[in-house]
């Protein structure tokens, strides 16, 4: 066990660099951010010099790059264009997207679970086809619009909840937005389990269960659903990652100032040093989400061991 | 406790939407209380908040609430009064002496002396401080040892610039510029205390100025508390407890919010949702003039618009652009189309002249595809107009433009509409000169004169001239009007100046842009200044 | 509907943007398995009677039957768009701006005053092409870099991972703004190569899972060591029997791509005009959803039931090339 969690490490270096090198080249794609800076009116030539000398922009890449990771390990990830530290910027922003995160997988691990357990156990029947083709839907329907539809109907038709989300963010207000987040995952995980209750459920081991003259549900909760959350489990690991980085759209809709609106600010002032930084994060998020959910098979599923 | 607040006005706001009644406050009937804090809606500024290191709207609104200038325009008519100012003397229209009011302090307690001033003049102007309004000091003496074209500094103030007493500094410009005091209400020129360059960094944290706010909080990106400040020495004292500016990045969501209750001023209605504000806002509205003109820039560095001919091709593509019927779909009105260069609410004695743009900004589809043809056509049969697509509601104004010219030039070809993802860019795609036909070009004044709808714009290498333009006429004309101390003489003169734009159709003007504004029932007296910010401190809260 | 008792498995995990789903097959190398883990893979039969097994039994699916009968029609619509709409996409008059159906404009107008049924049929074009070439280059890439990572193994199975990991790692929307917002080309293909770019590591994934599992079939075995060279041991044994996984995926993946089409319209940054495209209405039209709801509506409709399609026909052929559930 500890050896295989020190070679996954060891295998998340390469990976890491090689992210981060992605993104800081494709951030630099996108050419000089001095200009954007200076808006409506262009910078003089000698503070448009300044400026670049300023945000080390003056330097090849590759020397912008090896200074940025050297800065990064020191705990040191620069400074926005505004002045502020993207430290500072990061220590208000993931609070609130780690909160609405958490609303979204949790919405993924209650309302997508049961009703995948419910249509895995009663395949065919009305509730089955009937749950099927709303998670078609659901998948189908980009997330802004479901958004912006569920804002205008339950923010402003009908008043239920606060259209936007006030900037102390609290859970209350970040119950909407983590659905329009959550719902297209939503969707796959009720597909998920749907799939794998209904696979186990002609296994051996539940047909055992079942034979001792187990109660229904001590077979469902203890056997089955233990065995078949682990594609479900492997999903929503990876599902944080791209909940985190994607919520560009639903944070824009509900104007939450979490990392996708950072994000979003970052990239519309082409602000390098944003961009990347929240990305890195991201990129480390992503990388041990996915290492802990590996080592969550082995819980769930004692025939799995890791040498 | 917010929470129940928030329901309350939520209801009110759906009464008020459904059945268009009137919804009252907490009983007491619309009296308002001096007392209470206002939410408004704000975007995040791009640069830290120095004076002259803000040159957008929404630092600017900040800088108008917690600085007072030399000068400041009025609310209403733009006029540049004093307000720090004492006096400003002249007798050649070079050579100034100030003398500052006494009694003005900053919120922390520093006296605002001539100092203060010179201190924060000569920050601006220097090249080290990366200042973005650095060239509003280009004209006083001294400016090119302290901000050099290339190179390092040789100096560290600027040499016009002299303290002659507690109260008194003279400033000395490079060249006539009779009009000099009226540019000093633009929020570059405003004082700074000590605090500001003992502890830089704290400053910027929390600013300190010298209006009528304190700043109480500041969570960048998200949200500046802003608080009455109770000494306020000046005359125009906030009416309410304070604002609390709140950062939206889609005025969509700024205006739904205002519709729920939870935000109390919007003061940048969507186009989308300007034909539900009747309805949403009853008279809760505005919609006044505002020092912003919208217009198309060229570009003259590329051959194919600046040869004998395109003015004709230019003008043309001005006269099939229906600017009455956009402004009254797309904007609801809220824009007027122009038929000059400048502002209506430079009024006519500062230099706006309607009509002055004749034939060639009326929507004359037939004569448009004639001069078109006269003047040899489209380069390459095409044209397309570059926009950033990230800000504003330019897509929808860009589209019907395109439309406009398609059906006058009956060719659903001939224009399309190029967005640029972000604003940097787009700017980015101007300053390297890769423009390859017109662009959106808007101009908000920084001070209400005829010169700044014209200088910046059109002279040889102007700071905003970012189609590089070139004419010297119009630049002689220029340089005459600023020596002239007779202010109707030169604004006669900034008038000729104009022609010349018009006989060249240097850039195509659209439509003069409104300040728009919406609010909630607690408010009343929300009016917005020439410069479409709201006027924060006269806003009475229930 | 019968065939919905077929059951989707983990092959629909594959396609949550930017999640890696193919469980276990990833870190085989690393995980000791005792005898009887299911693989998530039955026993392997020869592909002519897979493929015309698949065939027989997607004939007799009404799901299936249904959802190419909309894919046939939208390609039909792609390809002329004129039979079914007379005017121009491109003829918009502002002073009908908004306003409703009325008879010859069944879908009324849109906030420039542009036919919406004109354009939406129009649209199908343009999105249809986003998402099946984007599907091709994600397959070809991914298939093509999956297979060799998982045939030749070693230290070609772990720079491919690694690389595989780099691309997946980057949030796709985030990578579409910053890459797309400087592209100032008005054609489909900027977006079409972005989608390639970060799409192909999740067919990549699923690719090198069951070339490793094929790989390890005793016909294989025997094949090589009959002497078969690489490429005939690749092309004849290996690619029949793993390419089953990717088609599910792909086409399931197809759908997945339109509707990130009119996400990064949304953002501004997807195609620009003047193109017509469902993506490009269904942004313009949204900041008027209360005035003119109709203009959201049918290119957003339009837009699920191609989605909707594509992902139906994806679950269906699955159902038929999975012989554990036959």
């Amino acid at each position: 066990m500890g050896r295989y969690v020190v070679r996954r490490l060891l295998q998340m270096i390469p990976v890491f660099i090689g992210a981060t090198l992605l993104i800081f080249l494709m951030v630099n794609v996108m050419g000089d951010p001095i200009a954007g800076l200076c808006g409506e009116r262009r910078c003089d030539p000698a503070t448009a010099a300044r400026l670049e000398r300023e945000f080390g922009l003056d330097k090849p890449v590759w020397q912008q790059y090896l200074t940025y990771m050297g800065n990064v390990f020191t705990g040191d990830f620069g400074t926005a264009f505004n002045g502020q530290e993207v430290t500072e910027l990061m220590s208000t922003a993931f609070p609130v997207t780690i909160r609405l995160t958490l609303i979204a997988i949790l919405f993924e691990i209650v309302i997508g679970v049961t009703l995948g357990v419910v249509t895995g156990l009663r395949r065919g029947r009305p509730v089955d086809t009937g749950v099927l083709l709303l998670t078609l839907v659901v998948i189908s329907v980009p997330t802004f619009v479901t958004g912006l539809l569920l804002q205008l109907l339950l923010g402003v038709k009908w008043g239920w909840i606060r259209p936007s989300v006030s900037s102390e963010a609290p859970f209350d207000e970040l119950i909407l937005p983590g659905l329009v987040l959550a719902s297209v995952s939503l969707a796959y995980v009720t597909r998920l389990t749907r799939t794998s209750i209904a696979e186990n459920r002609r296994s051996d081991y539940v047909r055992t269960a079942i034979a001792k003259g187990l109660p229904r549900h001590r077979v469902v909760v203890r056997h089955l659903l233990r065995n078949s959350l682990i594609p479900v489990v492997t999903f929503i690991g990876a599902d944080i990652g791209f909940l985190m980085g994607g919520a560009i759209v639903t944070e824009r809709i509900f104007n939450i100032h979490g990392v996708g609106y950072q994000l979003y600010q970052g990239i519309l002032r082409q602000n390098t040093q944003t961009v990347v930084g929240f990305v890195t994060v991201l990129v480390l998020v992503f990388l041990v989400a996915n290492l802990v959910v590996d080592l969550l098979y082995a819980v769930l599923d004692p025939r799995i061991r890791y040498a | 406790m917010r929470g129940a607040t928030h329901v309350k006005w939520a209801a009110c706001a759906m009464a008020v939407a459904l059945a268009a009644t009137a919804c009252g406050g907490d009983g007491d009937g619309g009296g308002s209380d001096a007392g209470a804090v206002l939410s408004a809606s704000w975007g995040d500024p791009q640069n830290p908040l120095e004076p002259s290191n803000t040159n957008e709207v929404q630092g600017g609104k900040v800088l108008d609430m917690i600085f007072r200038g030399l000068k400041r325009y009025d609310p209403e008519t733009g006029e540049a009064k004093d307000m720090l100012a004492e006096r400003i003397e002249t007798s050649d229209s070079q050579n100034f002496t100030v003398t500052v009011k006494d009694g003005w302090t900053f919120s922390n307690g520093e006296k605002v002396t001539a100092q203060s001033f010179v201190d924060a003049w000569n920050y601006g102007a220097s090249l080290r401080n990366n200042q973005r309004n650095a060239y509003f000091f280009a004209y006083i003496e001294g400016y090119d040892q302290v901000h050099p074209e290339e190179g390092e500094q040789t100096a560290d103030t600027l040499s016009g610039l002299k303290v002659t007493g507690d109260l008194t500094f003279t400033v000395k410009l490079t060249q006539k510029f009779s009009t000099f005091p009226d540019t000093l209400g633009y929020n570059a020129f405003a004082p700074l205390p000590r605090a500001f360059f003992d502890d830089h960094d704290a400053w910027v944290k929390k600013p300190v100025g010298n209006g009528p706010y304190l700043v109480d909080s500041y969570t960048r990106g998200s949200q500046m508390s802003l608080r009455r400040w109770d000494d306020y020495p000046g005359p125009d004292k906030a009416q309410n407890g304070g604002v609390d500016l709140k950062v939206y990045t889609d005025n969509n969501t700024a205006y739904t919010d205002l519709m729920a209750g939870n935000l109390d001023l919007v003061d940048d209605v969507p186009a989308a949702q300007l034909k539900n504000v009747k309805n949403d806002l009853g008279d809760r509205y505005l919609n006044t003039p505002a020092g912003i003109i919208q217009t198309l820039a060229f570009p003259f560095y590329d051959d194919a618009w600046n040869k004998p001919g395109s003015e004709k091709v230019r003008k043309g593509l001005s006269m099939a652009i229906d600017r009455g019927q956009i402004t009254d779909t797309i904007f609801q009105k809220t824009r007027t189309p122009a038929t000059d260069w400048t502002s209506p609410v430079l009024g006519e004695d500062g230099g706006y002249r309607a009509g002055l743009c004749g034939e060639a900004c009326e929507y004359k589809p037939d004569e448009a595809r004639k001069l078109i043809e006269e003047g040899g056509g489209l380069p390459g049969g095409r044209v397309t107009i570059t926009f950033n697509a990230d800000t504003g509601s330019h897509r929808e104004w860009v589209n019907a433009v395109c439309n406009s010219i398609n059906n006058a030039l009956d060719d659903e070809r001939a224009c399309t509409a190029n967005p640029v993802g972000t604003f940097a860019d787009f700017r980015n795609e101007i300053t390297d000169r890769k423009m390859t036909g017109p662009f959106r070009a808007g101009w908000q004044m920084d001070y209400p004169l005829i010169q700044n709808f014209l200088q910046p714009l059109y002279y040889t290498d102007a700071s905003s001239n970012d189609g590089k333009w070139s004419n010297r006429e119009f630049d002689d004309l220029v340089d005459r009007a600023n020596q002239e101390a007779d202010t109707a003489k030169a604004v006669g003169l900034f008038q000729q100046a104009e022609e010349v734009v018009r006989d060249n159709m240097a850039a195509i003007p659209l439509w003069y842009q409104n300040g728009s504004a919406g609010w909630s029932e607690r408010l009343s007296d929300v009016k917005l200044n020439p410069f479409s910010v709201p006027v924060y401190e006269q806003i009475k809260v229930s | 509907m019968p065939d919905h008792q077929h059951e989707p498995e983990r092959a629909i995990a594959g396609t949550g943007m930017g999640g890696t789903m193919d469980l276990g097959v990833d870190e085989a190398e690393t995980l000791e398995k005792r005898p009887g883990v299911p693989d998530g893979r039955g026993p392997q039969e020869p592909p002519r009677s897979l493929w015309s097994d698949a065939w027989r039994d997607l004939r007799r699916n009404p799901v299936f039957i249904v959802s190419a009968l909309v894919i046939l029609f939208l390609l039909f619509i792609s390809l002329w768009p004129s039979a079914i709409a007379s005017g121009s996409p491109l003829k918009c008059d502002l002073s009908k701006a908004q306003q409703g159906s009325r008879s010859g404009h069944p879908f009324g107008f849109d906030g420039q005053g542009c036919d919406v049924y004109t354009r939406t049929v129009y649209g199908a074009r343009t999105s249809v092409a986003v998402g099946v070439l984007a599907t091709l280059g994600v397959a070809v890439l991914g298939s093509v870099l999956g297979a060799l990572a998982g045939f030749f193994g070693g230290v070609w199975d772990s720079v491919l991972s690694r690389i595989t990991d780099v691309f997946f790692a980057i949030p796709v929307v985030l990578g579409g703004l910053v890459l797309l917002s400087v592209i100032t080309s008005n054609t489909v293909w900027p977006v079409i190569g972005f989608i390639v770019l970060l799409g192909w590591p999740q067919i990549s994934r699923i690719a090198r899972g069951s070339v490793i599992t094929a790989k390890q079939n005793d016909y294989v075995q025997a094949a090589r060591a009959l002497g078969a060279s690489t490429s005939r041991l690749m092309l004849r044994h290996i690619a029949p029997n793993a390419v089953a996984p990717v088609i599910v995926v792909a086409t399931i993946a197809l759908g997945t791509y339109i509707a990130l089409e009119a996400t990064l319209s949304y953002l501004g940054v997807g195609l620009k005009p003047p193109s017509v495209s469902w993506g490009i209405d269904i942004s313009a039209a949204s900041p008027y959803i209360r005035n003119a709801p109709h203009a959201l509506l049918w290119p957003s409709g339009a837009l699920a039931v191609t989605v909707l399609a594509f992902i139906m026909l994806g679950d269906a052929v699955r159902d038929a090339l999975d012989p554990k559930l036959r």
